[in-house]
């Protein structure tokens, strides 16, 4: 394990045509390393991602990706995120492969991906269009009952990028509250990157709570506010208004573009983005 | 029904399907609103699953998203995403999941996927999500969706999660376990699959509201029940609880939230 500052972190291991989950449901989202992504200028990133959410919608607009591996692709209880239906309606700002799945199918894929397994398994897609709309999505016999299940190759992202509450000076890494795929999506990926609201001395003692133990966590990156606006229990809470206003921002290309160019491009680092924020929003 | 709009006509219709101790699969939305004024009336007993783990959750507030903080604080237990979709809904553990979508047809299968072709869309919409799996795992399914013939149409663009797909035993032929859409809430009234043709016909009207309106409503020749029940009014208990609940939600959402600096 190695603590680097973001730029670090994502410059070393974040290289054009990557391919890359950001994972966090709802909770714990890394916007700050998608920000970084975005800074840095990556191009051909194939993204992975559950639900792409609002850091997606700004990747994918700032033309960082060629292809989306995802499960459902909205603004959570808001609406469309725009910027992706751009991509894929219209190609702009350019090109976007989609390879598209169910929660729980991209959830089994991360669990044969984590465990090394050539595929994740589910009684899932039954009766869905997306089985001929996709041709990952195929089927496997019991070898027991002969019963046919779905199946999903596994997802084994060349690095996934994680935000959590905290590290220890170790490297081990905790976090808590809702935590979607985001274990899984850590031990299926080859190189793992966190950043962490803090780094303490050591973690308090906890039997079954999540933590991703120090030689599976490629490098730690210390980054108060790193979720923002999506939200750290126990740190800050979820901005919905800003969930909500992003609707507007993204809905014109040019509007998202001088919003990317006022608060990402045009700001250094994430401190320096949450305080663009503080005197306009 | 002149005190209340179709949005609490429609609401207070889905909570009342549901039953005291009932474990149901929530949705963001309409859906989230219903469960929640069940467990503050009739059900308090109602066990809430969001998708994102979050297990028998009690918020004062409805959610915006999935995810947030609010149900994680509330929930009895909070387990990873692989867990509620595989230990919870797939085993067969959930007895109500509720849909919405953009596109109904006559047996009950929706559409969240795309408008005109997947390939070229005209408009894409946010996709599957945990809805086919839902679809298929859950005891039974209440389907809530606003009636217009742009959304209950004779055929989808896209069959994203599974009704009763072409008619009677083809989900069960399929691999689906759970019963399929018993209820569609609609902002006219509720229409229900006839247990013979597994097609959805009208049961069900909102008070003040015609059966010309809600055939007028549909892209399909509505079939109608024999008996067509008028459903009582919202009581002003449930009203209050419902309106009460927009309020904190409202209040709650418009808060400024602190930049973490």
């Amino acid at each position: 394990m190695r603590l680097l500052s973001l730029a670090q972190a994502i410059e070393e291991y974040v290289p054009d045509g990557a391919c890359v989950a950001l994972e966090g449901f709802t909770h714990l989202i890394p916007f700050a390393a998608g920000h970084e992504i975005i800074r840095r200028g990556r191009r051909d990133l194939h993204l992975v991602r559950m639900t792409p959410d609002l850091i997606y919608d700004q990747m994918i607009g700032m033309g960082c990706a060629s292809r989306l591996t995802f499960s459902w692709g909205g603004n959570p209880g808001v609406g469309s995120l725009h910027r992706l239906r751009d991509a894929i309606e219209n190609g702009w700002p350019g090109p976007l492969a989609i390879d598209e799945h169910t929660h729980a199918g991209l959830a089994a894929a991360y669990c044969a991906g984590a465990a090394r397994l050539p595929f994740g398994m589910l009684r899932g897609y039954i009766g869905t269009d997306l089985v001929a709309a996709n041709p990952r999505i195929r089927s496997v016999e019991c070898p027991f009952t002969g019963e046919r299940l779905a199946a999903v190759p596994a997802m084994n992202p060349d690095v996934t990028i994680l935000h959590a509450q905290r590290a220890d000076r170790a490297g081990n890494v905790a976090l808590h509250g809702i935590v979607g795929a985001q274990r899984e999506a850590a031990l299926a990926a080859r190189t793992l990157l966190v950043t962490v609201e803090e780094i303490v001395e050591a973690l308090p003692p906890a039997m079954n709570s999540i933590v991703l133990p120090h030689w599976v966590v490629t490098a730690i990156a210390h980054c108060p506010g790193g979720a923002y606006p999506a939200y750290a229990q126990g740190y800050y809470g979820r901005d919905n208004a800003f969930y909500q206003r992003w609707d507007a921002i993204a809905r014109d290309r040019d509007s998202f573009r001088a919003w990317m160019q006022h608060h990402v491009l045009g700001t250094a680092d994430h401190g320096a983005f949450l305080a663009s924020l503080g005197g306009c929003e | 029904m002149s005190d209340c709009t179709r949005d609490e006509m429609m609401t207070v219709a889905a909570a009342r399907l549901l039953w005291d101790r009932c474990v149901c699969f929530v949705g963001i939305g309409l859906p989230s609103a219903a469960c929640n004024v069940a467990r503050l009336t009739h059900a308090p007993g109602i066990v809430l699953i969001y998708e994102s783990g979050t297990i028998g959750t009690r918020p004062d507030v409805l959610p915006l998203s999935i995810g947030d903080g609010e149900l994680a604080e509330t929930a009895t237990c909070v387990v990873p995403l692989p867990e509620i979709f595989g230990y919870y809904l797939q085993s067969g553990r959930v007895d109500v999941g509720f849909l919405g979508a953009a596109q109904i047809d006559r047996h009950g299968n929706l559409n969240s996927t795309v408008i005109g072709p997947y390939a070229a869309p005209r408009t894409r919409l946010p996709g599957a999500g945990g809805a086919p799996e839902i679809a298929a795992h859950a005891g039974q399914t209440f389907v809530m969706l606003k009636a217009t013939p742009r959304s209950f149409v004779p055929k989808l663009d896209f069959c994203t999660s599974a009704g009763f797909l072409d008619g009677p035993g083809a989900r069960e032929r399929a691999g689906a376990r759970g019963a399929g859409p018993k209820a569609v809430i609609t902002d006219f009234g509720i229409l229900r699959p006839h247990p013979r043709t597994a097609e959805l016909q009208l049961t069900t009207l909102y008070p003040g509201v015609t059966v010309a309106e809600a055939k007028s409503a549909v892209g399909w020749a509505l079939s109608v029940a024999a008996d067509v029940d008028v459903l009582a009014a919202p009581t002003p208990a449930e009203l209050e609880t419902l309106r009460a609940l927009h309020a904190r939600t409202r209040a709650a959402h418009a808060r400024a939230v602190p930049l973490p600096v």
